[in-house]
């Protein structure tokens, strides 16, 4: 009886790629960036990288949070984000915040919630659900914003994006499935960094690949390299353009790296070594496209220097602007709870606050 | 019109699909099939395919979903088949449903409903007669609403549908169709949040919601036969909870009777006592009773008319309470 089983060759799922770690063309694709596309992709990715050294800093010297790190993943954020419209709905989680604020969510606003405070709503104009931090609970999510702009007949596109983690939830299957199911304007969108804290991806799923996975949901799948920018914005593109079309959802799979610890709580030392880490950090996806660029003759001398300072001076103004932002109240908590409070709610809010006023802590003078 | 409790949110629904393009009802069956229970019948066949579909076999995407389609803008109606398979919606009702406004900082909101039959003694099989609302009267940012009758069942789902906030809306699986009455046609609502005096008394207030509410009267009407006279309170929506219709009739009674089938411990009949303790103590003239399901998971059907309380243990915990 042996023989009867099929396995999906490995070989089927080719790793993508257009700029080879030395920086030199390998391949091309429809549709790759443009010049000023290119040079957008480098600027943001530099402004990642120092994002996302401030906010270790902001942490270290206490003035927000935990916060998860992006070092080494700029290439997946940045290109993700640039293959979007704004109008395009960006659902991901603590992983893409350089793809949210390269999306257009204002960088105080990221800031605010690792201060612990309210974010404040996102600009009108920029569609996103919130930065989740639950794992792999936005992906029924961005299935449904995609279903509700197929209902209308809108043309938005809805960029789901979680990590190999996520992959392994129960909600990742149930989003994607649905996708499939009613052939909705989505992409999914796995940064695959090889670490789930301290699990690596092989303890997550005994598939050869996550992007193989888009085939039992009866979509199709790629597998990029996620620290060639150029590959990662003409692969969502292409998904993109496939979904606006009516085409159904895709699954991508984006091979990357942590190289930081997963959050500024985290010690990876417990878990990998150094050596691993020093491999990875080898291919720098800035230090790629910057190569790439020179060679394509667009780059021009000083410009990542330029564009560090220039990142640096953004950040201390957004800092700035978090930082006066006030303290969330009790009565933002309520008021931001319900949006119909009934007679019940706004007692229960009185009571709140009024024992809380009875113990000083809040109406202090 | 005549409608029982089935007819009468397949007619909510029927209304909020004709009213309002952005409602869509989404669930297991809903489809071609009408539901379970045959609450969406007809409706695929009226409004579409677009408007009322299957989903996959998967309860949290049913909930999650419903968030995704909501903070797009439009008015999803969750179904959920039993109320015991909510415990798989949990968490896309919990910890995404009830607090996307507050992390958006009221940008997006889901205004959405999660409708589900619940609670036992119609012979079901495992699981599929839990009384889960405990759960999601202790999730802040979701509204829970229990009708009792076809005029509430009716007038409550238009009220949830319109509603800016996430609502799981629990339907008394038991009296369905046992219960036939007069309701209005076209639309109608009756508010989310607030309680309504069910039969009036002076001796004991009984308070009651869903099923046990009609379980409650049977109770009060035996009793009347003895001369003891109960108040009737039908809590409607269980949260947020309608304090004040309950502290008022226990302001007069000075006795209560807190009933449900949904477990003892840590269950609404817990929050209802405590709320009666802190703020109508001095009124009371007796502890206040619970009448309630057991500590235990939902029994096999053999033994779940024991643990569904009747009539009966409804009396007993009355005139327990009247004997102090």
């Amino acid at each position: 009886m042996q023989g009867n089983f099929l396995r999906p060759p490995q070989a089927e799922f080719p790793v993508i790629r257009l700029v080879a770690e030395d920086g030199t063309r390998v391949a091309r694709a429809e549709t790759e960036p443009d010049r000023a596309t290119l040079l957008e992709l480098f600027r943001w990715m530099v402004f990642g990288r120092v994002f996302d050294q401030r906010m270790i800093n902001l942490q270290r010297q206490g003035r927000i949070g935990t916060i998860g790190t992006i070092r080494g993943q700029e290439a997946s954020a940045a290109g993700l984000a640039l293959a979007m419209r704004r109008s395009d709905w960006l659902v991901g989680s603590y992983r893409e915040l350089l793809a949210y604020i390269a999306h257009g969510v204002p960088i105080e606003a990221v800031i605010s919630l690792y201060r612990g405070g309210v974010p404040g709503p996102f600009p009108e104009d920029v569609a996103a659900m919130p930065i989740q931090i639950v794992i792999g609970t936005q992906m029924p999510h961005a299935a449904g914003i995609a279903l509700g702009a197929k209902l209308r007949g809108a043309d938005d596109v809805v960029v789901g994006c979680c990590g190999d983690g996520a992959t392994s939830e129960g909600d990742f299957h149930e989003g994607l499935n649905f996708a499939g199911v009613h052939k909705v304007p989505a992409v999914f969108f796995v940064q695959n960094n090889g670490w789930a804290i301290s699990v690596p991806r092989a303890r997550q799923t005994a598939s050869e690949t996550i992007a193989q996975k888009a085939w039992a949901y009866g979509m199709p799948g790629a597998l990029v390299d996620g620290n060639d920018a150029v590959a990662v914005y003409a692969v969502v593109k292409e998904a993109i353009e496939r979904a606006r079309a009516g085409e159904g959802p895709s699954l991508i799979e984006a091979l990357t790296y942590r190289v930081g610890p997963h959050t500024t709580s985290d010690d990876p030392r417990r878990y990998r070594t150094d050596d691993e880490v020093e491999l990875h950090e080898k291919d720098d996806p800035i230090a790629r496209l910057r190569r790439f660029l020179e060679t394509e003759g667009i780059y021009e001398e000083g410009l990542q220097e330029l564009l560090e300072e220039e990142a640096r001076s953004v950040m201390s103004q957004a800092i700035e602007r978090a930082e006066a932002v006030p303290d969330v109240t009790p009565e933002d908590v309520f008021d931001l709870t319900w949006a119909a409070p009934t007679e019940a709610v706004r007692r229960d809010r009185e009571r709140t606050l009024r024992e809380l006023r009875e113990v000083g802590e809040v109406g202090k003078e | 019109m005549k409608a029982n409790i089935v007819e009468a949110i397949q007619d909510a629904m029927r209304i909020a699909l004709a009213r309002d393009k952005d409602v869509v009802v989404l669930g297991e069956d809903v489809g071609k099939n009408g539901g379970v229970f045959r609450a969406t019948d007809g409706l695929q066949a009226e409004f579409g395919e677009s408007r009322v579909f299957d989903t996959p076999l998967a309860e949290s995407s049913i909930a999650g979903v419903g968030v995704g389609l909501a903070a797009y803008g439009l008015r999803p109606i969750c179904e959920v088949q039993f109320g015991g398979f909510l415990y798989i919606s949990l968490n896309q009702i919990a910890s995404q449903a009830a607090r996307l406004r507050l992390r958006t900082s009221g940008r997006l909101q889901a205004g959405m409903v999660i409708r589900a039959p619940y609670g036992g003694n119609v012979r079901t099989p495992d699981l599929h007669s839990d009384s889960l609302e405990a759960l999601f009267a202790h999730t802040p940012g979701v509204k829970v609403a229990m009708p009792s009758t076809p005029y509430n069942a009716k007038g409550m789902l238009l009220a949830a549908i319109d509603d800016p906030d996430p609502v799981v809306f629990l339907e008394p699986m038991r009296i369905y169709r046992g219960l036939r009455a007069e309701i209005p046609d076209g639309h109608y609502t009756v508010p989310l949040g607030e309680a309504r005096i069910a039969r009036e008394g002076q001796d004991v207030t009984v308070v009651a919601y869903g099923a046990e509410t009609q379980t409650a009267l049977e109770a009060a009407e035996l009793l009347a036969s003895d001369g003891i006279f109960c108040e009737v309170v039908d809590l409607q929506t269980i949260s947020p909870l309608d304090a004040q219709t309950i502290l008022a009739s226990v302001a007069k009674t000075g006795r209560a009777v807190v009933v449900h089938e949904a477990v003892r411990q840590a269950g609404m009949g817990a929050e209802i006592a405590a709320l009666i303790q802190e703020q109508a103590f001095y009124s009371l003239a007796a502890p206040v009773q619970r009448v309630t399901g057991w500590n235990t998971p939902f029994p096999f059907v053999q033994a779940e008319h024991l643990y569904v309380p009747g009539a009966a243990h409804i009396a007993q915990a009355v005139r327990r309470a009247l004997r102090d």
